[in-house]
């Protein structure tokens, strides 16, 4: 890690000061108290706060979701469209185990492994038949969600779900961030709900994670060895096709987890699978099909453009996410960490 | 063996001539709901209306038995659009009820003037113009709009509840649009303040509302919030986790049944908001607690309560229902017996007398309502007034109602 940023100071110099003055001025504005002038330039601090923080902790929830998705293109060239389905289908069977049970935990686990073993049943049972056939891949997981979001209707109907996450993660706290100092000198703090803060907490652990799997593990240097070329990998005499179901169970039960993890900082309901399938599908677009960190960065990158435009211009917000997309493919589109 | 054959070929022609012949005799009926996207619950509960009305009259009406279709469409107009052609053109329907959300309501009745043979009514759309403004003449709306929906809301915040300033967080399209602008009428003329810029219109489907959250001004001394279904549920969830403290003012779908009915966490911080709207939950009056009755005895996995999206369905499908015996079911010559008999009726539904007035758009009771909780833990929205017969200009003349201006984001102004 240390040796990459040093590489890139040392070829973007003035890239790398650039970024740094963007964060210095980010932290400055977090943390001063914000003087007259700018309040009457960019509205109340408590409003721009809030943004930034909603923003990063979208950015995590979409990058758990987007992690699968780029994981699997990444080793196998199969764009999953039934990943949005994934994510809800481990949304409902998460509220299920944790409304029978009362553990929430409980229901996030059992997300993850029944998504996973789903994701394990279509790698076996479809896309091993049609390995090699891109386009027939994707049409065929297009016809599956259709079919799964029809079948979810019929078995949870329409109506909203929400979980209930133990208390201790409901509410609100404050931040050690001041607001505006009143008149008579007591300075008001910024609330922010703890829930985002833990999906935050989340996505950071399951980034790390993910980056010691694929780095620093056995199995993990297999799998990039598969997604630098398959062939080798399978000619050195690894069982490629267990890699690919391993991949394909981490993915599919990643999104699962997601689905627990949206679904009680939001919502679930009918039509979130797509919701979902389209914003990994932006935030890969725009970080780079099959890279991680690619990944990450576009998560935070689409998080931040959508809060943003929804507190700052709301009419338009969702213009600025495809403008950024359309920004990126124009000027590098493999996309910020794609490579060639 | 040769007549043999002939035999069997004649019993098969006449086998399947059979239903084909009786099927020409039946008349056929689309329903369009929208059973995609945020608004799903809504439209489910919008479909169990028009089979309550059905069942009323046991799929038979002006002697023909009615076959019903459904359509689904995600509350775009497009969609909207999409799924009534196919029940038109395809399906052949003699008539449509339907849709349910106010902007493809707004489409629906310009589709409405290229099929002058089949006759449209409403489901629960509720945008101003789909009426108001170059109405079609087959298109008729047995259920009140948002406008109408607000009687009585805004003199009641600022006069009983004594809000002054209020900020405004609504959808961004035809139907809040109607909806703001029935409740910032009458609160404006009284005195009270709205900011252009304390409004905040959010596109459907929206998730993540604490970035608006966090936006809101804190020197208001309420919120007007007009969001539906799923959008709502998110909302409240979210304003409750960021400790949000002011008072909240709801449009008639942001706390009713699909809303205080949906599954999880109960949103008892609502309790006390005031709104208004075509139904009451709690209203004491024999008509609602037969239908309400009826309501829970079809659909045991509905709304503890029916919503007014079921409400209205039914009082279309009901309206069609009454037409078509009033008529005996005849629908020849471009349906224009049919549609005067629509023209002219007057009828009991669950919640008072209904007619349609020039434009073909309702005239009924509204119900300045309050969030309640139930006796067992459900929350209900109890009756404090029942406004009668409100109309669609509120009382003023037409012409004097068109000065106003067409409802939008930034009307009325009252700065």
């Amino acid at each position: 890690m240390a040796r990459v940023m040093r590489n890139f100071v040392e070829r973007h110099t003035f890239w790398a000061i650039v970024l740094l003055l963007v964060v210095a001025l980010f932290l400055l504005m977090i943390f001063a108290v914000w003087p007259d002038w700018l309040v009457e330039a960019m509205g109340r601090k408590k409003t721009f706060v809030n943004t930034l923080l909603n923003g990063i902790t979208l950015g995590g929830l979409y990058f758990l979701v987007a992690s699968g998705f780029t994981l699997i293109f990444g080793l196998m060239r199969n764009v999953n469209l039934a990943h949005g389905s994934m994510y809800l289908l481990g949304a409902y069977i998460g509220y299920e185990v944790a409304d029978r049970t009362g553990n929430w935990f409980l229901g996030l686990a059992v997300a993850f492994v029944a998504v996973a073993l789903s994701g394990i049943l279509l790698q076996v049972l479809i896309f091993r038949r049609m390995a090699d056939d891109d386009l027939r891949q994707t049409l065929v997981t297009i016809g599956i969600s259709i079919i799964a979001a029809d079948a979810m209707l019929a078995i949870w109907t329409g109506t909203t779900y929400q979980f209930s996450p133990p208390d201790w993660l409901f509410g609100a706290t404050t931040l050690p961030v001041v607001s505006v100092v009143k008149s008579s000198g007591a300075a008001v703090y910024i609330k922010y709900p703890v829930f985002r803060l833990v999906v935050l907490a989340i996505a950071v652990a399951v980034g790390i994670g993910l980056w010691v799997f694929l780095n620093r593990t056995r199995i993990g240097m297999m799998i990039r060895a598969g997604v630098n070329d398959r062939e080798m990998l399978s000619a050195s005499g690894v069982n490629v096709q267990l890699v690919f179901v391993l991949v394909f169970a981490i993915g599919a039960g990643l999104a699962g987890f997601a689905g627990v993890i949206g679904g009680t900082a939001l919502s679930v309901a009918p039509g979130e699978d797509i919701r979902y399938l389209l914003a990994s599908l932006v935030v890969v677009i725009v970080g780079g099909l099959g890279s991680i960190s690619g990944a990450a960065i576009g998560a935070l990158i689409i998080g931040l453009a959508e809060q943003f435009g929804l507190a700052y211009f709301p009419t338009y917000g969702v213009v600025l996410t495809f403008l950024i997309m359309v920004v990126v493919l124009a000027v590098r589109p493999q996309g910020l960490m794609g490579g060639r | 063996m040769g007549k043999l054959k002939h035999l069997l070929a004649a019993t098969v022609a006449l086998s399947l001539a059979g239903p084909a012949v009786a099927a020409a005799e039946d008349i056929k009926m689309g329903a369009l709901a929208t059973l995609e996207g945020a608004f799903t619950a809504l439209g489910e509960d919008g479909l169990r209306g028009v089979k309550l009305a059905l069942e009323e009259f046991d799929y038979m009406a002006g002697g023909k038995k009615i076959e019903l279709i459904t359509g689904s469409s995600d509350a775009s107009p497009d969609s909207a659009i999409r799924a009534v052609r196919k029940l038109v053109e395809q399906d052949k329907v003699q008539l449509v009820i339907g849709p349910l959300s106010g902007s493809e309501g707004l489409a629906v009745k310009d589709y409405a003037k290229t099929q002058p043979n089949v006759t449209f009514l409403n489901g629960s759309s509720a945008a101003q113009d789909t009426t108001l403004r170059s109405p079609a003449e087959n298109f008729f709306r047995f259920n009140t709009e948002g406008a109408q929906w607000m009687a009585g809301l805004g003199e009641y915040a600022y006069n009983e509840k004594g809000y002054r300033n209020v900020a405004v967080l609504a959808e961004d399209y035809s139907f809040p649009y109607t909806q703001v602008f029935g409740f910032l009428e009458p609160f404006c003329r009284l005195g009270g303040k709205s900011a252009i810029d304390a409004r905040f219109w959010v596109p459907i489907g929206n998730k993540d509302y604490s970035s608006v959250i966090a936006a809101l001004p804190d020197d208001v001394d309420a919120i007007f919030v007009a969001l539906g279904g799923a959008d709502a549920v998110n909302f409240l969830t979210q304003y409750e986790q960021s400790g949000g403290d002011l008072p909240l003012i709801g449009g008639s779908i942001t706390v009713d049944q699909s809303v205080l009915g949906s599954k999880g966490k109960a949103r008892s911080f609502v309790v006390g908001t005031p709104s208004a709207g075509p139904v009451s939950d709690t209203w004491d009056d024999p008509r609602w607690k037969e239908f309400v009755g009826a309501y829970q005895k079809a659909f045991p996995d509905g709304f503890p309560s029916p919503s007014l999206f079921a409400h209205a369905y039914y009082v279309n499908t009901k309206a069609a229902l009454l037409a078509l015996n009033e008529v005996n079911g005849d629908l020849s010559d471009g349906e224009k017996k049919f549609r005067e008999a629509l023209s002219k009726l007057s009828f009991e539904t669950p919640t008072g007398m209904v007619s349609v007035d020039e434009r073909r758009n309702a005239i009924a009771d509204i119900f300045l309502t309050e969030v309640s909780e139930g006796p067992d833990g459900n929350l209900l929205n109890k009756t404090i007034k029942v406004i009668p017969q409100v109309n669609q200009t509120l009382g003023v003349s037409y012409d004097k109602f068109l000065e106003y201006g067409q409802v939008g984001r930034e009307n009325p102004t009252c700065g």
